[in-house]
């Protein structure tokens, strides 16, 4: 289990001040559930994975892995232990084929595996492992690779920061089947899926609605739907004064 | 006259062999020729004057290669070398060059090879060339390449120039004359640590309608070094060109990259770009995030870059 106590995170603004990005968070990601993490743009969801992962340094509060302080851990060490990222946009590397990225992710994976967790994404493996991760990529291709990478790696917590974005609807679909059937009632992961997409929510166990660096709302699907309609709507009103433009069925 | 381990090594380091090869093949070992064999399709001999090889490599070969590594163990050798490669119409071959140096003296070992590659009309060639320095003391190892290839019609000649580590001073000059429907890639990859310095100046001539060139250049600077990189590209005709140059910047190195293009034709097209940066954050915290020390994520995005 991966438990957030408290947790604050600042950063500094043009201006040289202080802004809270994350509002003493309380979170528990239990083993054996698919949680999806939701809410308005630069609510701090994406704040949240990096904080996790140890990529951006929390202020105030504790991360526990399996009962183990992490807090003070590295990027390094928090893989190690078993904590996993895809990013949002994850970078490109000139001179790196496909193939190491995949060997970096599990040294020990042989390329049958590599060649099997490529094809689950949707890329054909004779055409994509020797490929360079520089410019030649798609964003698309880039993130289908990121998730590969962490499918591959398996570890204790997988957070995907929005898989949707670039990826084709019928590809999308077909990873969110897989991250389910992997990680729902597994006894030993859990998986994290930062999202805006409306059709992936319902297929989670557990919804997060995080808006201004703290939990609105907060169940599963049925409990919380209405609450976030009703929150997507408060926002898209604020915003476009006064004017609702975004409707759920 | 045996190859000691060390030069074995230093041959394993530039020219990928252990032992040695079979087929066309000179190592000049210490400024002179220790081992030299032709084959049946390709003739390696000395030159009129004695001040190095003629190479010629038979009109129609297909698949043959062409070693003739340089090892230099012997503290304080100058070494002057003159080589012509001749590969001829319609082959198809690959010639592996590079140069080893071991100095652990106080006296400067250098070496210099002035090769000059003419590709027949049709033919098409490979030319691997790695350089390597390594020694104990404060010996310098330097390394003056000069390189002059015509890519007659319809050939094809790729150029792959590495300097490994340990070298360091290198002054490298590579002229190239492409004629009609020829082409050339250049890809050179240079790394300079410490107090090195290296200066690469090519310039390709694209004569002939047609012509394509490309030349891509990665470097990696550290410590205290400098690198100077220029390249120029002039489109006599209708042809295509491109000048690709990227760098990765560490500690208090400096880099300097100068590339040039130079239309003569209308129908001459031809680009460039270059960048110079260190290396992103955000590529070592994604290694990281895979579980790589910070020293290893950025050793594997070297190596990446400079493979």
């Amino acid at each position: 289990m991966l438990k957030l106590e408290d947790i604050c995170m600042q950063v500094s603004n043009d201006n040289g001040e202080n802004i809270e990005i994350l509002k003493g968070l309380n979170i528990k990601f239990q083993k054996g559930k698919v949680y999806a993490v939701t809410g308005p743009n630069g609510g701090g969801k994406t704040s949240i994975a990096k904080v996790i992962m140890g990529i951006y340094r929390h202020s105030k509060g504790h991360i526990y892995l399996e009962d183990e302080d992490i807090s003070e851990l590295s990027v390094t060490e928090r893989a190690r232990k078993g904590i996993g990222y895809a990013f949002q946009q994850p970078p490109r590397f000139k001179g790196l084929t496909i193939k190491d990225i995949l060997n970096i992710a599990s040294p020990e994976a042989d390329l049958i595996y590599l060649r099997k967790y490529l094809r689950d994404v949707g890329l054909c493996p004779e055409d994509y492992l020797d490929r360079d991760l520089g410019a030649g990529l798609s964003g698309g291709e880039i993130k289908r690779i990121e998730m590969a990478q962490l499918l591959l790696r398996a570890p204790l917590i997988s957070i995907f920061d929005e898989p949707e974005a670039g990826v084709d609807l019928w590809t999308i679909q077909k990873l969110l089947g897989l991250i389910v059937s992997r990680y729902k009632n597994n006894p030993h992961k859990t998986a994290v899926i930062i999202t805006h997409n409306e059709k992936i929510i319902p297929m989670c166990d557990e919804i997060l609605v995080i808006d201004g660096g703290v939990i609105t709302a907060q169940g599963t699907p049925k409990e919380i739907w209405h609450l976030i309609k009703d929150e997507i709507e408060c926002k898209v009103r604020d915003q476009c004064q006064g004017d609702v433009i975004y409707e759920i069925k | 006259m045996k190859l000691s381990k060390l030069d074995l090594d230093l041959l394993n380091t530039i020219a990928d062999i252990k032992g040695v090869p079979s087929g066309a093949l000179n190592i000049r070992l210490n400024g002179a020729s220790l081992i030299r064999q032709s084959s049946p399709n390709i003739s390696v001999g000395p030159n009129a004057d004695g001040t190095g090889l003629i190479v010629e490599i038979k009109p129609g070969t297909r698949d043959e290669t062409v070693h003739v590594p340089v090892v230099l163990t012997q503290a304080g050798l100058q070494d002057k070398v003159y080589n012509t490669f001749i590969v001829g119409e319609g082959a198809d071959a690959t010639i592996i060059a590079g140069c080893g140096i071991h100095n652990d003296s106080h006296a400067i070992s250098r070496h210099d090879g002035i090769h000059e590659i003419i590709v027949k009309a049709g033919a098409k060639l490979k030319y691997l060339e790695k350089h390597y320095g390594e020694g104990s003391d404060a010996g310098k190892r330097v390394l003056n390449p000069t390189t002059v290839i015509t890519v007659e019609a319809g050939a094809s000649a790729e150029l792959e120039m590495v300097q490994i580590k340990g070298v360091d001073d290198t002054v490298r000059s590579t002229i190239a004359h492409v004629h009609e429907k020829g082409n050339l890639k250049i890809i050179e990859r240079l790394l300079t640590q410490g107090e090195q310095k290296a200066e690469s100046d090519i310039q390709i001539v694209l004569e002939g309608t047609g012509g394509t060139a490309q030349v891509l250049s990665r470097a990696v600077a550290q410590g205290n070094s400098f690198q100077l990189f220029r390249a120029a590209l002039i489109g006599k005709a209708a042809c295509l060109g491109h000048v690709e140059c990227d760098a990765i910047l560490m500690d208090k190195a400096r880099i300097r990259s100068i590339p040039e293009i130079q239309a003569e034709n209308a129908d001459a097209v031809l680009t460039h770009e270059a960048a110079i940066g260190k290396i992103a954050g955000e590529q070592l915290v994604k290694l990281m995030s895979l579980g790589l020390t910070e020293e290893e994520a950025v050793n594997t995005i070297l190596e990446g870059f400079l493979r």
